[in-house]
Parts: C-alpha cells; sequence; structure tokens
C-alpha cells in the first residue's frame, strides 16, 4: 500500500506534439459516425435537385416540341437583333456620316399586347420609348448577331455608342429635333470602329473605340432605326407577372449622308429578324426623299434579359434551376447548428474539450469540418440541378440564356460555397446560443427567412432589396449568370437578378460568418463548458 | 514533479452558491485516493476545474506542473470519466472511442485494446443510446484509458454498476494503482472506497476537511476507545470512573471506556475483582470516521438550491 515502494507510471506511448489536422479528423469521424447527420445531408441534396428540377420548372409556353431559336452574339449571349436596317456594302476601311434631325415612335395601347409576326397593329398612339434607336451601324452581315458597332440617337438617353450587343458608351446629350439636331460618324479600320458625334457637324467629339474581333473582309454599313417593347416594371414588388409590356416603332429622320470607302451597288433596305420578334407591319420600312430618309423600325438591338422584358422570348436562366437550393439550405444550417448543441445537450461537449482544450482550435476544425462537407454537398447538389436542368429545360422546349463555363462554375461553386459558409455561421450561432431549438429558429429566421421574403415577391421591392443586401440572404447574389444593363430596361428580380453582384453578396455572407466565428470563438474562450 | 495532480486554493462561485472554498490537496502516483463528501461539497466542480473545463475565481490545478490547457495531447496525460450519460446516443460504442482517439493521433487499435480491456468488447458495435448506466461507466473508463495515461481522474465511476462490476472496478482501480498511475476517485459513499482506496480526501463545502491515508482517518475516528464485555456492569462503571475514565454502557453486558488504555482497564478491573470476559481496543469503520467528519458539511442536504447549482 505504500507509494513509495512504486515508481510511477511512464506510457509506453511515443509523445507527438497536438496537430489541427488530427481535431479535423476527430470531428469528421464525429459528423461520419452519426448516420442521422449523414443522411440529412443526403435528404438535403436529393430535396434541392427534386424541388429545383421537378417543382419549379419552367414550362414552355408552347409545349415540347417548339424549340426558340435565339441569336448569341460574339461574345456568347443571347440578344435581340431585330432593327430596319437601309444598308450599302463596304468594302475594306471607310466611314458613314450621317445627321439626325428627328426620331418620333408609336406605341400600342398600354397592355395591347406585343408586336407579334403578321401581328395587327392595334391601338397605336404617338410615343418614344425611352431606349428608341435610330443611327448608324457597321455590321459584319445581316444574319441575326453579327458583330457590329453603332452611333444612335434614343428616346430619353441622348447620344449613345453601342457595339456587339453588351456595350454601350453615352455621348452627347439631350433629345434630338430639327432644331437641335445630331451628327454622327462611324469610322472603320481593319476591325476597329470609332465612333464621333458632334451638333453642328463641324466640332466632332469621339464617343468611343470598337475593336470588333468578328469584323473582316466586305461589310454592310448604313442607317437603321430599332424601338424595344415599351416595359413597365412593376415597381411594387419583385413578381414575375408584374411588368405591363406593349409593342413600340421608332422613325428616325436623316440627311446629310455620306458613305465614304468602296462598295458596290444603291441602298438597299431590310428588316432584319422580320422572322423572330421583329414587327412587319406596313409602317416599316424607309423612304428616300432627295437627300432625305426616313426609317421606321420596331425591335432592339441588344443582350436579352431574364423574363419577358425585353423581348417575346420566354427565357430561364440556369440559375432558376437552383430554386431548390433553400430547402436544402434549411436542411443544412439545421445540421451546422446541431453539429455543436446536441454536445451541449448531452454534455459531450466536456469530453470533446478535454480531448482538445484549445477551444478556439476545436471550433476551426468543426468549421473546417462542417464546411466541407455542405460544400461537398451543395456543390453535388448545385451541379446535378444545373447540368440536368439544362438539359430537361432545352428538351421541353424552354429557352436557357446562354453563359460561358466560367459563369457556370462560379454558379455551382459559388452556391456550393454559399452553403458551406451559411453552415459555418450557423454553427457559430450554435455555439454562442448552446441550445438546440433556439439555435435552429434563429438561423431559420435569419438566413432562410430573408432569402424567401426577398425573393418571393410577397415584400416591397424596397423593402426585399433591403433584405438580400444587408442580410445573409445577400449571398443567393452568387446564382445570377446574366448580368444586368441599363441599356435594357427590365424587371431585375429574383431569383434571376439581385441587388449586389454575385461575389459582392457573398461576401456580405463571410462578413456575417466572420463576425459570428470570432464572437462564439470569444464565448466558447469565456465561459465554463 | 511526475505524475500528480496539485490542486491550490480554489476558489470557485456559481452566483449566489460558493461552490469552491479554498480547495486544496494533492494527488500522488501508486496509490488510489478517494475524494469523499457529501453532494454538493465541489467534488465535481474541483474536478472539472483540474481539466479545464471550469475556470477558477483563484487558484489553480496542475497536472504534472502544468495546467490542463498547456498539456500536448492532453488524454495520455491524464485520464478522466466525469459524466458517463455524456454521450451521443446515435453513435456506437466503438465509434464514440474512435473519435477521440483520434483527436489524439491514436488508431482504431488502441480503440479495440481499451475495450477490451474495459469489459466491453461485445457491445462496442451498438448504440450508446442502448447502454445500461453500468456499461456507459465501462465505455467512460475505456475513454479514461485512451492514451494510456498515468493519471486518472474518475466521478463517481461506481454509479449505477451491479456488485459483480463494483467488485471489477475495485480491482482495476487498485491495478491502476500497482502500474504505478495516479488515480483519483471521487464518491459520496464512503463505502464504496472502504477496500480500495490507499488514502483519503474528504471534501466539504468547498474545501477538504480531512487529507490523510485511510489508516489514520480510522485510528483518529477510533480515539483511545476500549471495548468492555462484563458480567458485573455496575461494579466496572464505578471502579473505571473513579479512575477518571469516561465511561458509556452500550449494551446489557458492555461498556464503551475512553480516557484510558486498554491495559490500565485490565490492570483496574483483576485489582478491584471485576469479572470480565473481553477487553478490546474500539476500531471505528471508515464510514464511521467518514460520518464523524462530514457530520457539518452534510448540512448541505438540507438545501438542495445549492446542490442544484451544481
Amino acid at each position: 500500500m505504500s507509494a513509495t515502494t512504486i515508481s510511477p507510471y511512464r506510457s509506453p506511448q511515443r509523445a507527438e506534439n497536438d496537430s489541427f489536422l488530427r481535431l479535423v479528423r476527430a470531428e469528421w469521424t464525429k459528423f461520419r459516425t452519426l448516420r442521422g447527420w449523414v443522411l440529412a445531408v443526403v435528404i438535403a441534396v436529393v430535396l434541392t435537385d427534386v424541388f429545383g428540377l421537378l417543382v419549379v420548372h419552367p414550362h414552355s409556353p408552347c409545349g415540347s416540341g417548339c424549340h426558340l431559336l435565339v441569336p448569341t452574339g460574339p461574345g456568347g449571349e443571347a440578344v435581340n437583333d431585330s432593327f430596319y436596317f437601309v444598308r450599302r456594302p463596304l468594302a475594306g476601311n471607310g466611314s458613314i456620316t450621317v445627321r439626325v434631325t428627328a426620331l418620333t415612335g408609336k406605341v400600342s395601347a398600354s397592355g395591347g399586347g406585343f408586336f407579334g409576326p403578321g401581328q395587327p397593329q392595334n391601338g397605336l398612339s404617338p410615343g418614344v420609348v425611352p431606349w428608341a434607336k435610330a443611327g448608324i451601324i457597321i455590321t459584319q452581315s445581316t444574319r441575326q448577331g453579327s458583330a457590329y458597332a453603332a452611333m444612335m440617337v434614343t428616346g430619353g438617353n441622348g447620344v449613345r455608342m453601342q457595339y456587339d450587343y453588351t456595350s454601350d458608351v453615352p455621348g452627347l446629350a439631350g433629345l434630338v429635333s430639327a432644331a437641335s439636331p445630331r451628327w454622327l460618324r462611324l469610322v472603320r479600320s481593319g476591325n476597329t470602329i470609332t465612333g464621333y458625334d458632334s451638333p453642328d457637324g463641324s466640332h466632332w467629339t469621339e464617343v468611343g473605340v470598337a475593336r470588333l474581333a468578328g469584323l473582316s473582309g466586305t461589310v454592310q454599313a448604313g442607317l437603321f432605326a430599332a424601338s424595344p417593347l415599351k416595359f413597365t416594371p412593376n415597381f411594387i414588388t419583385y413578381s414575375e407577372s408584374g411588368g405591363s409590356v406593349s409593342g413600340s416603332l421608332a422613325t428616325g429622320v436623316f440627311d446629310h449622308v455620306a458613305l465614304a470607302g468602296s462598295g458596290a451597288g444603291g441602298w438597299t433596305g431590310q428588316n432584319i429578324g422580320a422572322s423572330g420578334a421583329g414587327y412587319t407591319g406596313p409602317q416599316i420600312g424607309y423612304r428616300q426623299a432627295g437627300g432625305r430618309f426616313t426609317v421606321t423600325g420596331s425591335g432592339d438591338i441588344g443582350p436579352v434579359v431574364s423574363g419577358a422584358a425585353n423581348s417575346s422570348y420566354d427565357t430561364v436562366t440556369i440559375g432558376d434551376h437552383l430554386l431548390g437550393v433553400f430547402l436544402g439550405l434549411v436542411i443544412l444550417v439545421v445540421i451546422g447548428a446541431m453539429f455543436i448543441t446536441v454536445e451541449y445537450r448531452r454534455g459531450l461537449i466536456s469530453t470533446t474539450l478535454t480531448a482538445s482544450p484549445k477551444r478556439g482550435r476545436m471550433l476551426a476544425a468543426k468549421a473546417v469540418v462542417i464546411g466541407l462537407v455542405t460544400f461537398a454537398a451543395g456543390a453535388a447538389a448545385a451541379a446535378l440541378a444545373v447540368i440536368v436542368g439544362i438539359y430537361v429545360s432545352r428538351s421541353g422546349g424552354v429557352y436557357v440564356l446562354p453563359v460561358g463555363w466560367p459563369t457556370e462554375a462560379r454558379v455551382i461553386l459559388g452556391t456550393a460555397a454559399m452553403l458551406a459558409v451559411t453552415s459555418v455561421l450557423a454553427l457559430s450561432i450554435g455555439t454562442i446560443l448552446r441550445r438546440s431549438v433556439v439555435t435552429v429558429a434563429t438561423v431559420v429566421v435569419g438566413l432562410v427567412l430573408p432569402y424567401i421574403l426577398g425573393a418571393s415577391g410577397v415584400l416591397p421591392v424596397g423593402a426585399a432589396e433591403w433584405m438580400l443586401r444587408v442580410t445573409p440572404a445577400a449571398a443567393f447574389a452568387i446564382e445570377q449568370s446574366v448580368p444586368q444593363y441599363h441599356q435594357v430596361i427590365g424587371q431585375y428580380g429574383p431569383p434571376d437578378y439581385f441587388p449586389l453582384a454575385p461575389w459582392a453578396g457573398f461576401a456580405v455572407l463571410c462578413a456575417y460568418a466572420v463576425v459570428g466565428l470570432g464572437l462564439a470563438a470569444y464565448l466558447l474562450r469565456r465561459r465554463d463548458a | 514533479m511526475e505524475a500528480t495532480i496539485e490542486v491550490t486554493g480554489l476558489r470557485k462561485r456559481f452566483g449566489a452558491t460558493l461552490a469552491l472554498d479554498g480547495m486544496s490537496f494533492t494527488v500522488q502516483p501508486g496509490q488510489v485516493t478517494g475524494f469523499v463528501g457529501p453532494n454538493g461539497a465541489g467534488k465535481t466542480t474541483t474536478m472539472r476545474v483540474i481539466l479545464g473545463l471550469d475556470a477558477p475565481d483563484a487558484g489553480r490545478a496542475l497536472i504534472d506542473g502544468r495546467p490542463y490547457p498547456k498539456l500536448q495531447r492532453p488524454l495520455s496525460r491524464i485520464g478522466a470519466l466525469l459524466d458517463a450519460a455524456a454521450l451521443q446516443p446515435g453513435r456506437t460504442g466503438r465509434n464514440h472511442l474512435l473519435w477521440l482517439a483520434h483527436s489524439q493521433g491514436l488508431s482504431g487499435r488502441r480503440v479495440d485494446e481499451v475495450l477490451e480491456q474495459a469489459g466491453l468488447a461485445s457491445a462496442a458495435r451498438r448504440k450508446a443510446g442502448g447502454y445500461s448506466l453500468g456499461m456507459r461507466q465501462r465505455l467512460g473508463i475505456a475513454a479514461a484509458m485512451l492514451g494510456d495515461p498515468p493519471v486518472l481522474i474518475l466521478d463517481e465511476p461506481f454509479n449505477g454498476m451491479d456488485p459483480e462490476g463494483i467488485v471489477w472496478m475495485r480491482g482495476f482501480l487498485r491495478s491502476l494503482a500497482a502500474e504505478g498511475r495516479a488515480v483519483l476517485v471521487s464518491s459520496h459513499l464512503m463505502s464504496e472506497l472502504q477496500d480500495t482506496a490507499d488514502h483519503l480526501v474528504v471534501a466539504g463545502r468547498g474545501k477538504v476537511i480531512a487529507d490523510a491515508t485511510v489508516a489514520d482517518l480510522i485510528a483518529a475516528a477510533s480515539g483511545d476507545r476500549v471495548l468492555l464485555r462484563t458480567s458485573g456492569r455496575t461494579e466496572a462503571m464505578t471502579v473505571l470512573a473513579h479512575a477518571g475514565a469516561t465511561v458509556a454502557a452500550t449494551g446489557r453486558d458492555t461498556l464503551t471506556i475512553s480516557g484510558l488504555p486498554a491495559e490500565r482497564v485490565v490492570a483496574l478491573l483483576s485489582e478491584a475483582g471485576v469479572p470480565f470476559s473481553e477487553v478490546s481496543a474500539h476500531r471505528a469503520s471508515l464510514e464511521e470516521a467518514y460520518m464523524e467528519l462530514t457530520r457539518d458539511a452534510v448540512e448541505f442536504r438540507a438545501r438542495p438550491a445549492e446542490e442544484a447549482a451544481q
């Protein structure tokens, strides 16, 4: 019984230093050995895809079998390319100069519907829409989606230089009239086109320079007129059916037309895109009287945006297939929170902290594990939803706005990253609150509800936009696949458009996660376990 | 110092309750130290402070001269069983040990070793939610043994164990001490430690009220009392009381005498011709010693609110 006869025990195990990876491995073992958690992650993936692909799958207005042929621009994006074109070929370098003395327009009665091919015009009344366009254009060909550069006057946005559908540079401000005409000039040198404007024909200002990769050899140069659908966005809520649309046309009056450079033949009038969304009524066309050209056209030259805003195309974005993500998010935030709250509930946190008494490192290891698990699950779910969703939509006759693979990768991996960071935020809240029920209620109200309220269209636009800017739901911006364009009036709202840029929205969520994790680590160290 | 726990002047207040009020003691290697005291004496809180789970308001607890959070691979320095019920019910016993093992850089093979050692190998792949309290205690012992630590602290390990389990646990604790490990075992029932502990730290009201070997404690509680069996009870009482002893009648023919050694009692009675059939030094049980020591501290039991704070 005497202690002095016994020498102190020495473990035969070799001593090693602690490593963070060991803690990560321990937390991973903890996670994977609870069948309920693994099952919940699988259910989150399945729900995301089932809801995204089946429940909210968009349907083609004309049923399967009708396939929209939407032209794509040089950048690969879907474009509207419908306008009236009075053209002549231009071989090699040269320039075109005109004076515009008037831009007038007509708009069909509010709610009067679209100008469809061959549709009768009903109730046209005078009016010019803000982005009605008349001016000069140099384009590779009359094929829709060709490379181009144009100088134009607009109904409400002054002189613009636009090229290759997405670029827009402002020139002289103000409206055009006989008393205040606008001189426009395009100069071609190889595949570079420079735009100029002038109030008087003698003092010229360079507006912009367009280097068009798709421009070579003989091109078409001339006068054009176009007028997009009049769209009145619904500014009350983000609701897709909110805006009202009516058809319009625009008439430009030109004189002092001067074409420099070699090219054969006289002027030819052509309604570009007449077989598509363009209007083919009797007013479309051009008249030439002496040196004076009057050109009337309908349609637009610019990018297609999602929804029925600027075209009669019914389109979806790749992000539309991710509507089920919020369901997966609900499950994943609950798992993220419970990853620590169950330890408090069972008293297991004491065992965990005796195994890794450096509490900040324990929390970091938990965050790494729950973050990686949700990232992997989110990436699988999002990839499946997007890739299969595009296939399902296209085979159902729905037009999916094309995006490049970097955008597709950003949407998929960004969605996964959003889920990962959100679950880490939920873990932090769980660490701070320690109680499962309170934590789950908090993360659902704080993370999921703002998205549902912001995106569903039940809130006024101002409140919804605020929610999608300042709450963690801002991160859903990462699902935007097509940009907004100021030169295209549209109903820019969720789920296709968000008030913040993709990574800016994601950064808002990250800021929450950093603050949450910091507070959680502070309290975890300070409090008794 | 090797393989010891040193607790110095711990103070800890939970709200209005003073849980620790200057708790100090040392646990030596090679012996089982019993940590006894009534519920609410501060035993569990002291253990949580040793393990770095609760921060004391004052004082410190060191393992091998270092505070717990400074230990590298802590489970290889000190193994602990705090709350055997602290388990995720859906996880198997083996997987519970596996994540603990991974946190220390240990493998599944070590897990199987300690499961065998704790007598739990047959139930290892069952969900811990279905374990009896005795099985949970064994799982807790297995967890404490994972890192093969030279120091062990076990909070109420006998709780919920069947008699066979108690016998096993006693033998196991003895064998750990025999290997040179320092073992601190808490209990609120002294009888559980009767034949197990070498040394006792008796706590009451947040501090140590006795810190001694089991033999010393019993001797102190026994005092110098002598037990006498005699047919001449009245004569014996008269003789002994005259000699200055305090005599109490404890039975029809038995007396307990204090204040006189046994030899003197024999001499006095022989001189006076009082017959007697037995004279022996009285030996208190450990239980009696404990009850006497903790008589004041037990008053805690009348104040359940303070216990609840534990």
